[in-house]
């Protein structure tokens, strides 16, 4: 029922794509022009104007997408054509070079193009890859996003931390501003965030730590541990509350969470350097276009 | 009180009772307006604070002393006060009544205050909110106990008391527990009343002990507290474990309202029926069955203000013995003047009433209202009035000529013709599904067609609707659906044994390794089909309304060989043995037919269990998807989380995306998002004062541009997909965006603030299937991935097999 854009109604654009190939592959196989094959030869200009074509046509994808009330075929067909026409570029471009290359505008068209098309690849992969991995990371079905159920979280733990006492409301308070998921490109890709937990009550609690037992025991839940421990009052039940909230389910929550975007970040990253170079090679070929004019 | 009196008594300051009070000031009449808050329009005045009022339909007419037109809640209460000023409105106000007792000339209306009213005539405009259920217990008074929350933000760090565990209850416990301390008092054991969402959370704060529950606990009294004490009172409960003293500042007590309808009963007032929608009987002068008692607005059947204004003015003109045409007279003449020869609107309803035998059992003034919302159809020889696979779901009544049922898909000559005084369209309207079969107008065809919301309500109100219909449905169901070659004498005797039954969601109809006794056509909701394997109940498959089941057990074996359990609140036609086996004897093609649909069902759960999709379909029947029509689901394996489609819903609908993707329940990878699954039987349809929701012709279940935002359909909607939101400004262009960055990206609406703008109208939106793109369903369309696609119920097994 669910057709993804490779097999999108019986794959039918790869068959368009390999139809093209092949026609141009044997087109070139039997041409024989007065010079050696390149793009200046009738069938270099005929395999160039298509190309060109098929780029700008490429590029449209970028307005459908985005013109919700198009009649023109649905976004799947369209990129499900978007991948195969795309990818036939290689061999109707490489042909049209009739393999010759230079340092010069000409074939820094054609290796824009091959690069557009390589992350083009990765973010095929990309989409068929990363979406069963963000499921998984869900784990069992929540109905409520990730975010929303972290800040209702955090205005329990708020709550608790008030019962206790001002000082803990204001550490705990300090935590949830730290604590932190998404940002910058790198931050999400790598994980680099700051520990989140309670890092202002883990400095106090150093000198506690090296009282208990337990040497592996996270600073964090050492400190909480102690704090139980060493509790005057009643607020014990509290306490172990509290750290049940913040470091059990709410680190357990930004973990999936922060792998969430991770993956995300996967999936929108590839497009930072797809569509940002497509446009260089729209100007590198406009470029190569006017140029080439002047060797007439 | 003084002994007076009056000539007229009018209870209720709503719409209504206002404006007959202010036309009987007007006129010199001697009168009373009665009501029970010390304020008037108790309704109106309990919306929260700048709610923009509708004056829907707008092609009504207002009649009335004083003045209404759309706007602001503050607005039209003002105009309303100013309107009892002026015209010196002789109004008791804090006057709840209790009892009325008498007869023309000389009733006495008992108030609770202990006063006495006499009066010759009573109006009741009292509406149909009826009166907050008190708790009942000494030491409740307003200084501690309060019936309703208009602003939660009101209260801060106080002790807080909720009774009553419906959704009101809940709802405000959730609101106040975000800063105060919230207990909740629930007579019974859980929350059984309250919808799936605030259960969920309700639970989930008593878990979290953010809000102490007593369970199954009563209030026995509200002992005050000494001054210096931290809280006012304390509230004594008696739970299961004991005595409990809650102490507190504010017991809020939600435990519904007292429905008006015992204390009209008590007036001697008749119900045509046990059914909680009915409404008494009325004449055309709005008199009931108790002389002298008028009963004006929403209580009568009519919800909308305009309405009620323009009764309560007719009605004191009635009582003054001033035959006054009603209001909507003209409306009804535009629609009789449809006929050729023209008759007035007198003769129009008579001859209804003479032609139609379905419409005679109605009162006249039900007849006025009916026709109001109907339309005449004078469709020329030919001319198609509904196709078969038509989603529409109105009722056709033939006045005069005849049409044909075309009964062979291929062969439109062959046909069953439907004379004067029949009707068609039962079928959709009590199923909720598509048209059965096509109808094309004959010579000379008058028709009247009623819309669905109308329909249902005469069903409720008029037993002999209700009961025609219905005999009706069974022969034609079992015409259509098996016994074609049957005489229809034949069938009618069968169908004297059929029985309709109706069944909860999760209810049995029978149960595997049952004694064979009947079988079951589904007319409405739809069932699930399920078989004990191990330890665990395994469901096979599912089918929606206008199938069969229990032919397995009837034909081959006499042990039910599955268990076949109400998928949704489902009614079916019962038949036992003796019946079925005789159709099939009288018909031996209907003999083939049921065995081979037999063995293609059979392979088909032999296949669903090698496959093993059973338990998607358990996990979207338990999302609602056997309720529906139509619904979205995305699969996560192939799902980007680009939000493309919550962009396509919101630039194609005024900026406000109809579906969340990201919220809903997940099961082996096949999410459903919070998306309209246009039900059979749409939940929101249920309480539509100017009944905009509608359904199109494919299916869609639409809000028109006659909402008036009150919010109903949002509260009545079980699956949380409709908002009420604010028409946002243009946008400019996608170029202009994309080359320049101008104005918000696509699906980035902008937005208005509401709090700053308190002016804007805030109206129902909800998923509309894109009826009005020709390319179908946005959301779907825009899937760069394919990962979303809407399933109709009919292919739930085959999607379930796929997946």
């Amino acid at each position: 029922m669910h057709q993804s854009i490779l097999n999108y109604r019986g794959s039918r654009y790869l068959w368009w794509s390999l139809l093209l190939c092949i026609g141009a592959i044997v087109a070139y196989v039997i041409d024989e022009p007065a010079m050696p094959p390149n793009g200046g030869t009738a069938l270099g200009y005929t395999l160039g104007t298509m190309s060109a074509l098929l780029i700008l046509w490429l590029m449209w994808f970028g307005i459908r997408k985005r013109r919700y009330r198009s009649r023109v075929g649905t976004v799947v067909g369209w990129l499900s054509a978007h991948v195969y026409l795309g990818l036939s570029l290689v061999i109707l471009a490489t042909l049209h070079t009739g393999f010759q290359f230079g340092w010069n505008v000409h074939t820094l068209a054609y290796v824009l193009m091959m690069i557009v098309i390589i992350s083009g690849i990765y973010g095929v992969y990309c989409y068929l890859h990363f979406p069963t991995l963000m499921t998984d990371n869900r784990g069992e079905s929540a109905p409520d996003s990730l975010l929303r159920q972290i800040q209702e979280i955090d205005r329990q733990a708020l709550s608790i931390a008030s019962e206790i006492s001002d000082e803990t409301h204001e550490k705990v308070l300090n935590s949830i501003r730290r604590s932190s998921a998404g940002g910058g490109v790198l931050k999400i890709l790598f994980g680099r965030h700051k520990k989140s937990n309670l890092e202002g009550l883990v400095k106090e609690a150093r000198v506690e730590q090296k009282s208990l037992d337990d040497r592996d025991v996270d600073s964090t839940m050492a400190f909480m541990a102690s704090r139980i421990a060493h509790n005057k009052e009643d607020s014990g039940e509290l306490l172990r509350q509290l750290t049940d909230l913040l470091i059990g389910q709410k680190e357990k929550l930004l973990s999936q969470l922060r792998r969430d975007l991770q993956f995300k970040a996967y999936m929108d990253l590839w497009l930072y350097i797809h569509v940002p170079l497509t446009f260089a090679l729209l100007a590198a070929l406009i470029t190569h276009i006017v140029s080439v004019f002047f060797y007439w | 009180m003084s002994d007076k009196r009056y000539r007229i008594a009018i209870i209720g300051s709503g719409p209504g009772g206002l404006s007959a009070a202010t036309r009987a000031a007007e006129k010199g009449i001697s009168h009373v307006l009665l009501e029970a808050e010390s304020h008037i329009s108790n309704t109106i005045f309990r919306y929260q604070k700048g709610k923009h009022v509708m004056a829907e339909p707008r092609i009504l007419p207002l009649r009335s002393p004083i003045a209404f037109d759309a706007g602001k809640r503050e607005e039209v209460l003002e105009v309303w006060q100013q309107g009892v000023e002026q015209h010196k409105v002789n109004l008791q106000s804090n006057a709840e009544v209790v009892a009325i007792t008498g007869e023309k000339g000389a009733f006495e209306i008992e108030l609770k205050n202990g006063g006495k009213v006499q009066a010759e005539h009573v109006v009741l405009g009292i509406g149909v909110q009826g009166n907050p259920r008190m708790l009942g217990v000494p030491g409740e008074d307003e200084t501690i106990a309060q019936y309703t929350l208009d602003d939660p933000d009101e209260y801060e760090d106080e002790h807080i008391i909720v009774v009553g565990g419906g959704d009101a209850g809940i709802e405000n416990a959730l609101a106040l527990c975000a800063s105060n301390t919230v207990y909740m008092i629930n007579r019974g054991m859980e929350f059984p009343h309250a919808k799936e969402a605030n259960n969920a959370a309700i639970m989930a704060k008593i878990e979290k002990g953010e809000i102490e529950c007593f369970f199954g606990a009563d209030s026995v009294s509200i002992d005050k507290l000494a001054d210096d004490a931290a809280q006012k009172a304390e509230l004594v409960l008696n739970t299961p474990e004991g005595e409990a003293r809650v102490p507190c500042d504010r017991i809020i007590v939600r435990c519904g309202a007292i429905p008006p309808r015992p204390f009209i009963e008590s007036c001697g007032i008749v119900f045509p029926s046990e059914d909680r929608a009915a409404v008494p009987e009325l004449s055309e002068q709005y008199e009931t069955n108790v002389p002298g008692i008028y009963i004006i607005g929403a209580l009568g059947g009519y919800p909308l203000i305009k309405q009620c204004m323009n009764q309560g003015y007719e009605v004191i003109e009635y009582i003054d013995g001033v035959a006054v045409e009603p209001a909507d007279e003209p409306l009804l003449q535009a629609k009789f003047d449809k006929i050729k020869n023209k008759p007035s609107v007198s003769q129009g309803l008579k001859a209804i009433k003479k032609q139609v035998p379905l419409f005679s059992g109605l009162t006249t003034l039900q007849l006025r209202e009916t026709m109001l919302e109907s339309d005449i159809q004078v469709p020329t020889t030919g001319e198609y009035i509904f196709r078969k696979n038509d989603y529409t779901n109105s009722f056709y009544s033939i006045v005069a000529g005849s049409v044909y049922i075309e009964i062979d898909d291929d062969d439109p000559e062959k046909v069953i013709e439907l004379q004067q005084g029949q009707f068609f369209g039962e079928m959709s309207l009590l199923s909720g599904r598509r048209r059965s079969a096509t109808i094309r107008a004959a010579s000379n065809c008058i028709l009247i067609e009623t819309p669905r919301r109308l329909m249902n309500k005469l069903i409720e109100s008029v037993e002999s609707v209700k009961r025609t219909i219905d005999e009706a449905f069974i022969v034609r169901t079992l015409q259509t659906r098996f016994a074609q070659n049957t005489p229809t004498e034949d069938l009618m005797k069968v169908a004297k044994t059929a029985k309709l039954i109706s069944y909860k969601a999760g209810e049995e109809l029978f149960h595997e390794g049952d004694e064979a006794e009947s079988f079951h056509v589904i007319r409405k909701g739809s069932v699930t089909i399920s078989r004990q394997i191990g330890e665990h109940e395994v469901v096979m498959s599912y089918l929606p309304a206008g199938n069969y089941v229990g032919e397995m057990g009837l034909m081959g074996k006499s042990r039910r060989s599955a268990t076949v359990r109400a998928a949704t609140s489902t009614e079916t036609i019962e038949l036992d043995a003796d019946a079925f086996n005789f159709l099939l004897e009288h018909d031996p093609v209907l003999k083939g037919k049921v065995e081979t649909e037999y063995k293609q069902r059979l392979s088909k759960n032999m296949m669903m269990q090698q496959q093993g999709g059973g338990g998607i379909i358990s996990f979207l029947v338990s999302q609602g998807v056997g309720e529906a029509t139509d619904v979205l689901l995305i699969d996560e394996s192939l799902c980007v989380r680009c939000d493309n489609c919550e962009k396509a819903c919101a630039e194609t609908h005024d900026g406000t995306s109809r579906l969340d993707r990201e919220a809903g329940p997940t099961y082996a990878s096949i999410h459903v998002p919070t998306s309209c699954r246009h039900c059979e039987h749409p939940h929101c349809m249920k309480d539509c004062p100017p009944d905009a929701i509608k359904r199109a012709p494919d299916g869609e279940v639409f809000v028109g541009d006659n909402c008036i935002g009150c919010g109903n359909c949002q509260r009545n909607c079980p699956y949380g997909v409709i908002q009420m939101a604010v028409k946002p400004p243009k946008k400019p262009g996608l170029i202009a965006w994309l080359l320049f960055g101008v104005g918000p990206g696509p699906g980035r609406a902008s937005r208005i603030d509401v709090a700053k703008d308190p002016d804007a109208i805030k109206k129902a939106v909800k998923c509309d299937m894109c009826k009005d793109l020709p390319g179908g369903a946005a959301c779907v369309r825009a899937c760069p991935t394919g990962a979303a696609l809407r399933i109709k119920p009919d292919q739930l097994p085959g999607y379930a097999g796929k997946v």
